[in-house]
């Protein structure tokens, strides 16, 4: 078995790299990047044939600097490359994989190698002790185990740091509620959303004193100051953020500190830009752009220059915290049209696809609100005339049947309401498909 | 007799049936029979009319959507357990029903019932048979 790890009441898990000089990450990051490039160059024939098509020499990628001669990656690549085609290292190499949500089209699945895990998790232990955390700590985590990134992320992380680790997984409030208290859970790990709900939920239940959180680890989905508030009174905790995604790892890719003042990237691993969605061009810090990462060390599943989609501000200050890495700002909102709602990514491209297989037209509305802390999801649907029956029953069995085919294909349940044929606004040019009503950016 | 019924899908908001009657008002349409099922969402339109297919080419050319379904129309006496002597028949013959409704017949003394079955001459036959009509 191995010694656990003694790193009790520090302010940071790996001191010597998240308070390094800046110039020493940049050091770092030019030797990770010029060898990682050539091998997935050499590696991944997906890769090597986007690489050429865009007429790049490799031997002129001689440096960090060099980077932006090369040819980003989108999720369409991770579409066309399904299921291995980004795969870098030989498959028994690859211990686990992760998946987004979404059963076709814009599912995305990222393999890991041992080595892979052990630095995610690595990154998620900095994230619990930039809270204040410590092996003394009782980590309840509330994210969903199992193919999403989430569960498995700050499990691992609670872990590698050496805390107790409540591996809950999401849903049964009540019995959460019964945990967190029998075991005296001090760190919770979940949506926003979700905290919020268990907030409200402990305060019903008249257990919220008896309660020890101290922080609250939440990511997964957009949230405001205004909802880190409500939070942090809810459940007498202080909430911090916590940013990934699954291309690039999980969570972790960034986190928040004491601060709560933008997210540090963990630059050690990864490589931050921010470009122009429009053009591509790369922006001087500082600027608002699309953030684009670089895998710099990871093995299995290495993205060069990956379009993250989400639109955010870097900062490069020093922060009071003491830690060099950059900050991110939350992200003020997406470049594509994809929405998150209750924490799982929605294309309305998916909805479409489920509507036409339905024998239906792709006439439709999302309307996404949030309802205190909960976001509400109707997806409007127009009733073609040759398939409405004259029954309520029949009615019904139809709007349970499209409402089993979106939670298929999107894994949340949706609320469909059909309308008259016709009575869904025809707008000159681009239909407006989506209204969300929430207050996110 | 088959009875051709005409349906239509009303969204739960203000003036929907108005706008559907208002149709049928002003083309001269004989309205018979109306009934709705409420739901919270949508009420379920039913009517029974003296033109149906004319009714529904109105309606249609007016932008409302519609449909014709046809259904089981019998006519019974209009007396104290007439329609206790009708429900029997079907059940006895083990037919079940979606919906039904009653309106006055314009002959005194009877009344009409629209049934909504799976398989109309089969119900009509029991009724027949158990001596339910009129």
């Amino acid at each position: 078995m191995k010694e656990k790890v003694v790193r009790k009441m520090k302010k940071y898990f790996q001191p010597e790299i998240e308070t390094m000089p800046r110039e020493q990450i940049k050091e770092i990051q030019n030797d990770l990047f010029v060898k990682q490039f050539r091998r997935v160059y050499e590696s991944v024939p997906y890769y090597k044939a986007k690489v050429d098509a865009a007429g790049v020499n490799p031997d002129e990628i001689q440096s960090i600097a060099d980077i932006s001669k090369l040819p980003f990656l989108t999720k369409d690549d991770l579409r066309e490359a399904y299921p291995d085609g980004l795969l870098a290292v030989p498959k028994k190499d690859v211990v686990r994989i992760h998946s987004t949500s979404g059963t076709t089209g814009k599912r995305v699945v990222a393999y890991y190698t041992q080595n892979d895990l052990d630095l995610w998790s690595d990154c998620t232990a900095r994230a619990i002790v930039a809270t204040g955390g410590s092996e003394d700590d009782v980590v309840q985590v509330c994210y969903g185990y199992g193919l999403f990134t989430g569960g498995a992320g700050l499990n691992d992380g609670a872990h590698k740091l050496g805390a107790l680790t409540v591996p809950m997984s999401s849903g049964n409030t009540d019995r959460q509620l019964q945990f967190m208290e029998d075991m005296q859970a001090t760190v919770l790990c979940c949506t926003p959303s979700y905290a919020s709900f268990l907030g409200e939920s402990a305060i019903e239940r008249g257990v919220r004193d008896r309660l020890k959180l101290r922080a609250g680890i939440f990511g997964a989905e957009a949230w405001t100051e205004e909802m880190r508030r409500d939070i942090e009174d809810k459940l007498q905790l202080k909430a911090y953020d916590i940013y990934g995604l699954t291309e690039i790892s999980g969570p972790g890719v960034a986190f928040e500190c004491e601060e709560q003042a933008g997210m540090h990237i963990n630059e050690d691993h990864f490589y931050i830009e921010t470009i122009d969605p429009d053009t591509g061009e790369v922006l001087p810090e500082g600027s608002k752009g699309e953030l684009v990462f670089t895998c710099l060390d990871k093995e299995a599943f290495p993205l060069i220059r990956y379009r993250t989609k989400d639109i955010c501000v870097l900062n490069p200050e020093e922060c009071s915290c003491g830690r060099t890495h950059i900050r991110m700002s939350k992200p003020m909102g997406r470049s594509d049209d994809m929405l998150i709602i209750k924490g799982v990514n929605v294309f309305p491209s998916q909805i479409e696809t489920v509507l036409l297989n339905e024998g239906l037209t792709p006439n439709y509305q999302i309307i996404v609100d949030r309802v205190g802390s909960s976001d509400t999801f109707d997806v409007l649907v127009e009733m073609p005339e040759d398939l409405f029956g004259d029954t309520v029953a029949a009615i019904s069995r139809r709007e349970k049947q499209i409402v089993s085919s979106l939670k298929s294909m999107l894994g949340i349940v949706a609320k469909v309401r059909l309308v008259e044929p016709k009575s869904i606004e025809r707008s000159e040019g681009k239909a407006v498909r989506v209204i969300d009503k929430r207050k996110l950016y | 007799m088959i009875q051709k019924q005409i349906s239509a899908y009303l969204e739960n908001k203000p003036g929907q049936l108005l706008d559907y009657i208002q149709v049928l008002g002003e083309n001269n349409i004989d309205l018979q029979a109306l009934c709705i099922a409420d739901t919270e969402d949508y009420g379920l339109l039913r009517m029974i009319v003296d033109d149906p297919d004319k009714a529904v080419d109105l309606l249609k050319k007016a932008g409302h959507s519609c449909a014709i379904t046809e259904v089981l129309s019998v006519v019974i006496p209009d007396r104290p357990g007439a329609m206790r002597k009708a429900l029997a028949a079907l059940n006895e013959a083990q037919i079940s029903f979606d919906y039904c409704y009653a309106f006055f017949s314009k002959e005194e003394g009877k009344a009409n019932i629209v049934f909504r079955v799976p398989d109309n001459d089969e119900a009509l036959k029991a009724l027949e048979d158990a001596g339910a009509l009129e």
